[in-house]
């Protein structure tokens, strides 16, 4: 059987002595995705800084590419939520997108061909080549995530995660997404996303859903139906089946009558 | 014309070596100074800047070189402001408040506490340098800090640039920014113990701060940044000397009010050229930008 690429057993995740989410317990072999879902400080974020190691667990056990968590930098991608310090940088798009190389390269090591050829084919997929001598700060929110998921694709990584990757995304930005998720996972990676999006997140192998506890954890078939959502959101959403995607809709508000679009 | 630009350097040694300590400070400030802009450290930056006066006093109370005094006032408050911050849970802005004022403090009480007028020379002189008085060993001592900083950063370009734009992305990719966020802080206290000879430990902020923000308006890529705050300092000094020589104004203050200055021509400019011509932003290519 292939090592799992994420093992936590009574995964207790918060910060300081405050634990936020407790008692969770899931294992994410090569190739497979899982989205966390919950809504603001339901503890998406604080479990995915648990497993890129940038604060620690408070109980229970993690592996993280076979070894303790923040111990596989060369193995892992992150793309963190924007930072508004990023903007005092005098950086070009095409920098932002070699920094995926820096963990690869260690301090000292020459850039090579490969890493060239990396960021090119990273930029390529993402649509950003013309954006490569912009200054970041001139750039739109939508072309900055582009750029930034395409510093993850340069990586290379075993596994990705994403915080609220979609984020400002157009709909031909959100295909280019999904097509990297896709091929990353065909090389064998694992992926977990932090995502309101519940249509993305009806697309991966595993759904988690979080409100400061474990609502609900399995396939999503299993797992993304009306009561799971109404407790995970406080309302009630609906899910539409279409050839190759999911919507989920606003259905009866439980103490009001507004219909709309959950994405 | 070439009497008022050239002959105050050609006919004065002492107006070339502060000429040649001037530059090199401006090469030290500029270096440190662009990770000091662009981390967030100015506060800290001011507050190391002011924080070695009780350590320069005390050795000169001593008969210590000044120098050693300084670092250990540098040292006094990086370890206190981390002290403060791990064990107080008290923001590193208000760590940093209580050791600068708390070191400032400390330092008048040791001049107030010294009536002989010599001592409060030797003061005015740490407060505001001694460009025009450098000796040439404050030089070779400015010139081999100017080559270490610059290969240290050179060297440690890639944490540095993780840590400036996403500490979290630092540590992600292998780069520990506790550990990079030390060393930095050790290159800037580093710069201003060599530095405050020249330009006084008031006025050495200044040299860190105004160039490389100005660098920081007119640059896209870092090492440019550097470069036009190495280039800013140099002009700065060279245009401050001028100006103090032909006008008998203290040449330290002189060189970086001529420094601020430039930082606020800049701006300027830039907000008048932005307001005639509004920046349009590049789109996205036809595929890309269409509905899928």
């Amino acid at each position: 059987m292939t090592a799992a690429l994420l093992e936590a057993a009574a995964l207790t995740v918060g910060y300081g002595t405050d634990p936020v989410v407790e008692g969770i317990s899931l294992t994410l072999q090569p190739g497979e995705s899982l989205a966390l879902v919950g809504t603001n400080g339901s503890g998406k974020s604080t479990l995915l800084k648990t497993i890129l190691g940038l604060i620690p667990p408070l109980a229970g056990s993690l592996d993280v590419l076979g070894s303790k968590p923040g111990t596989r930098p060369k193995r892992i991608a992150y793309l963190g939520q924007a930072h508004t310090a990023r903007f005092v940088v005098p950086i070009r798009a095409i920098e932002v997108v070699r920094m995926g190389r820096f963990a690869a390269l260690g301090l000292l090591g020459r850039t090579s061909d490969r890493d060239r050829q990396l960021v090119h084919e990273a930029m390529t997929h993402m649509e950003v080549t013309h954006l490569a001598d912009e200054p970041l700060r001139s750039l739109s929110g939508g072309q900055q995530q582009r750029i930034y998921l395409a510093q993850v694709m340069a990586r290379v990584a075993d596994l990705l995660v994403l915080d609220e990757p979609t984020g400002g995304l157009d709909v031909a930005g959100r295909e280019r997404y999904r097509e990297l998720v896709e091929l990353a996972l065909a090389r064998g990676a694992a992926v977990v996303t932090a995502t309101h999006d519940i249509g993305e997140a009806a697309g991966c192998d595993q759904v988690l859903l979080l409100n400061r506890r474990i609502i609900a954890h399995g396939a999503p078939q299993d797992v993304l139906n009306t009561a799971m959502l109404l407790e995970t959101f406080g309302i009630t959403l609906q899910g539409i089946q279409h050839d190759d995607h999911h919507d989920f809709v606003i259905g009866e508000m439980p103490h009001g009558h507004d219909h709309g679009h959950s994405h | 014309m070439y009497t008022w630009l050239i002959l105050p350097f050609s006919n004065n040694e002492f107006m070339r070596n502060a000429l040649v300590a001037g530059i090199l400070v401006s090469v030290l400030c500029a270096v440190a100074g662009t990770f000091v802009v662009l981390r967030g450290l100015a506060f800290i930056g001011d507050a190391l800047a002011h924080g070695v006066l009780p350590g320069v006093a005390g050795a000169l109370l001593l008969g210590a070189p000044g120098m050693l005094g300084a670092a250990v006032g540098s040292a006094v408050m990086i370890v206190g402001v981390s002290f403060v911050t791990n064990r107080s849970g008290l923001s590193s802005d208000t760590a940093i408040g209580l050791l600068f004022v708390g070191m400032l403090a400390l330092g008048v009480i040791m001049v107030s506490r010294t009536r002989g007028e010599s001592f409060n020379g030797d003061i005015v002189r740490i407060l505001f340098g001694e460009l025009l008085g450098i000796r040439s060993s404050n030089v070779v001592v400015l010139a081999i800090a100017a080559v270490v900083i610059s290969a240290c950063v050179a060297l440690l370009y890639r944490p540095f640039l993780l840590l400036c734009f996403d500490p979290e992305q630092a540590d992600v990719s292998g780069f520990s920014s506790r550990s990079y966020h030390a060393i930095m802080l050790v290159m800037v206290a580093a710069t201003v113990v060599v530095s405050f000879q020249a330009v006084g430990t008031l006025l050495v902020f200044g040299m860190l701060i105004a160039p490389a923000s100005t660098g920081a308006l007119l640059a896209r890529r870092i090492w440019a940044m550097i470069a036009w705050a190495i280039g800013i300092g140099v002009a700065s000094v060279y245009v401050g000397l001028l100006l103090s020589y032909h006008y008998g104004t203290s040449a330290g203050a002189t060189v970086v009010f001529v420094t601020v200055g430039a930082f606020f021509v800049v701006l300027v400019g830039q907000v008048v050229g932005r307001s005639l011509a509004p920046a349009r932003r590049k789109p996205l290519p036809t595929s890309a930008a269409g509905v899928a």
